[in-house]
């Protein structure tokens, strides 16, 4: 058979939030060169925050990234809090943890229904689909507004939260506002039921399997953890989230100059299937149902099947978000809780020096941020290590064990695989490029 | 009549402009109806690469390849929209611009820094002509329509230039001073109903000042607070450093 060589460029990766390349060589029948490169322009957000005050640090850092905005503002809030000694009060964090379910939800459907679904139709984008399938269409957008529309009651707006701040909330929900949720959560879980059933006859996914670790929040309760935990892996390690930088281990590898992680082995991932992987048995029992139904058991180590777990991890975050607002109706909220801080010019929260991490689990797996602050309360070091630059590593490596298995299949089904196979990550890589390096060929 | 071809693009930023097109749901779908989206790499594999009736453009100019870019798209566009706080008044990512900038390389990508050319944040006008501006972190979603309908009818849109304390008082809120904390809304220009303070947080001035600030009723309400100049200077900084950059 004659060896094979394989040039793909795919340049400007489409379908996924931020610019990145996807570089493959092949020469007689060898990988020679596969790389994931980032190519946004750096924003330097670590080094821009010294000298702001921690008040702003959830302000600035939720500009990260449009898509993961109020996970951002979690994680910077949470370290913070930790760096200044705060304790939230059962409901802050109460609040905190439904702000968290909208995340997850509102970026999990637009990466199903509208980044990925394509793929599984084979079409392009959702643009063709509004020729005969315009009600598909309309169910995406129309459950993407649902989330937007509920963050828009819980903290002003979905990209960038308004009200979601270290100390706790500037405005919390009235009765009627935690009716007019209960409503939405309600219709939502019509359009995600109908929406699930519709999808179920083209979920299949390339079957393609590479073992690796995979890394998230643990705990010891019963509770599927994603606002607060230890950090755990698959290969069995747990550490306090203090200790991130040995979860982290970055590292410049010689054929790319994009920064990767490692733990207990070359790579690991994070993000929806890492969770399920590591807490599936206490996820919401709808949400396992489905997981049954979809074919997923842990430890799956299809990549491709992270869509998958998104789709658990969905119903997972609508189940607990409505039994979250119930108990917040059952329960009235105290009004005295909500805090006007500004820059905390008034001195209402008392600031310290100090040193704090956030550990949260977003839509694309774990997030740090890390501040360090003077007794003024102003930042002298910020360090935020996000989900895809920890998931790069692993998505190489699932490429160089991809390619040489699908070589034989003509070109264009070989990019669409690759291409896919990166797109199951939902990379961001907005949020990656304030610390991946660029590849810039000379 | 034919509908106007549209591309979508995003520089320096979090895209997140682009996601409240998204987040206005099936009404996205009306606007979808009276255009027709060419290139949208956020949400679709299709490319054009040929002239554009309107281009809509997100995001700061960081680097030497953006100038090269936006240029690009410049020139095939008829009508060019900067759209968001990165590219009306260069928003957060003007705050490297108080840097040296050595410095805050080697400090965020350590010694490979040389990798990472990179030039004072600007606004979009301030490299290449903007026919429409729509601010905000992110633009408000009315606001959007409203400039869109404008520029598909070809006439202008003027952005308000009377500080956010006008719809923040027909909102009824409770003045941030009077709470004892600061606030940016005096100097910044309306447009977006006072949403930041609606929900009980602070303006921060995203959406650019006015081009005829009252400074004199700004002193006075500081001194009257006993609240530092500095202190506000370094808030405006947050978006606003790029207004530096603007010819006088």
């Amino acid at each position: 058979m004659k060896k094979k060589d394989l040039k793909i460029r795919v340049e400007y990766l489409t379908r996924v939030e931020g610019h990145g390349n996807i570089v493959i060589d092949v020469a007689q029948g060898k990988l020679e060169t596969c790389r994931l490169e980032i190519v946004e322009s750096p924003r330097f957000f670590e080094g821009m925050l010294r000298g702001r005050s921690i008040f702003e640090a959830q302000h600035i850092t939720s500009r990260i990234c449009g898509i993961c905005a109020c996970g951002h503002s979690l994680a910077s809030i949470q370290a913070a809090e930790d760096a200044l000694g705060i304790v939230p009060t059962k409901q802050t964090i109460l609040l905190r943890k439904l702000l968290l379910h909208l995340e997850l939800l509102d970026s999990h459907l637009l990466h199903i229904y509208l980044l990925v679904a394509p793929d599984l139709l084979g079409v392009k984008s959702f643009v063709p689909l509004l020729e005969g399938n315009e009600d598909v269409v309309r169910r995406a957008l129309r459950m993407k507004k649902t989330c937007n529309d509920l963050c828009d009651i819980l903290v002003g707006r979905h990209v960038h939260p308004i009200s979601a701040i270290v100390g706790g909330f500037t405005k919390l929900p009235r009765p009627k506002d935690l009716d007019a949720m209960l409503d939405l959560l309600a219709g939502l879980r019509d359009d995600m039921e109908e929406a699930t059933i519709a999808l179920k006859p083209y979920f299949t996914f390339p079957a393609f399997e590479r073992d690796t670790e995979y890394v998230g929040l643990v705990s010891d309760d019963g509770e599927y953890p994603l606002l607060t935990g230890d950090v755990g892996s698959t290969d069995g390690v747990r550490m306090t989230k203090k200790e991130y930088r040995n979860v982290t281990n970055e590292f410049v590898v010689p054929h790319s100059s994009a920064k990767h992680s490692k733990l207990s082995r070359e790579s690991y991932a994070v993000g929806a299937l890492a969770r399920f992987n590591l807490n599936a048995d206490k996820l919401h029992v709808r949400a396992q149902h489905v997981a049954a139904e979809i074919g997923l058991v842990p430890k799956c180590i299809n990549p491709y099947m992270n869509t998958a777990a998104q789709l658990v991890e969905c119903v997972h975050c609508l189940e607990d978000a409505i039994a979250i607002v119930e108990t917040l109706k059952a329960n009235p909220l105290n009004y005295d809780e909500e805090i006007v801080v500004g820059l905390n010019e008034q001195r209402k929260i008392p600031v310290r020096a100090g040193s704090g991490v956030g550990a949260v689990e977003v839509p694309r797996g774990i997030l740090f941020h890390h501040y360090e602050i003077d007794d003024n309360g102003i930042i002298t070091d910020a360090n935020c290590v996000i989900p895809t630059n920890q998931n790069t590593g692993n998505i190489e490596y699932d490429l160089m064990k991809l390619v040489p298995e699908i070589l034989d299949r003509k070109d264009d089904e070989i990019v669409l695989a690759v291409e896919m196979l990166v797109r199951a990550y939902d990379p961001c890589i907005s949020c990656s490029a304030h610390c991946l390096k660029v590849d810039i060929k000379r | 009549m034919k509908k106007p071809k549209v591309g979508i693009f995003d520089f320096a930023c979090c895209e997140g402009c682009q996601l409240q097109l998204a987040n206005m749901g099936e009404q996205v779908l009306s606007l979808l109806g009276s255009l027709r989206v060419m290139e949208w790499r956020e949400v679709m594999s299709e490319t054009w690469g040929k002239k554009l009736d309107i281009a809509i453009v997100e995001g700061s100019i960081t680097d030497p390849h953006a100038v090269e870019r936006i240029q690009r798209i410049r020139r095939r566009a008829s009508v060019l929209i900067a759209y968001g706080s990165c590219a009306t008044i260069g928003g957060v990512n003007g705050m490297k611009n108080n840097f040296v900038f050595d410095e805050i390389r080697k400090y965020v990508y350590g010694d490979s820094y040389a990798f990472f050319p990179t030039e004072p944040t600007k606004a979009v006008h301030q490299v290449v002509e903007v026919d429409y501006f729509i601010h905000g972190c992110p633009v408000y979603i009315p606001e959007v329509v409203t400039v869109l309908k404008a520029a598909l009818q070809g006439i202008p849109y003027y952005v308000p230039d009377y500080p956010v304390c006008v719809e923040c008082k027909l909102n009824e809120n409770v003045c941030m001073y009077d709470r004892k904390v600061t606030c940016l809304g005096p100097v910044t220009r309306a447009g977006c109903n006072s949403w930041c303070i609606n929900n009980g947080n602070i303006c921060y001035g995203c959406r650019g000042m006015v081009s005829n600030p009252n400074e004199k009723g700004a002193l006075d309400v500081l001194a009257k607070y006993g609240i530092p100049t500095s202190l506000v200077v370094n808030k405006m900084n947050m978006y606003n450093k790029c207004r530096e950059l603007d010819e006088p």
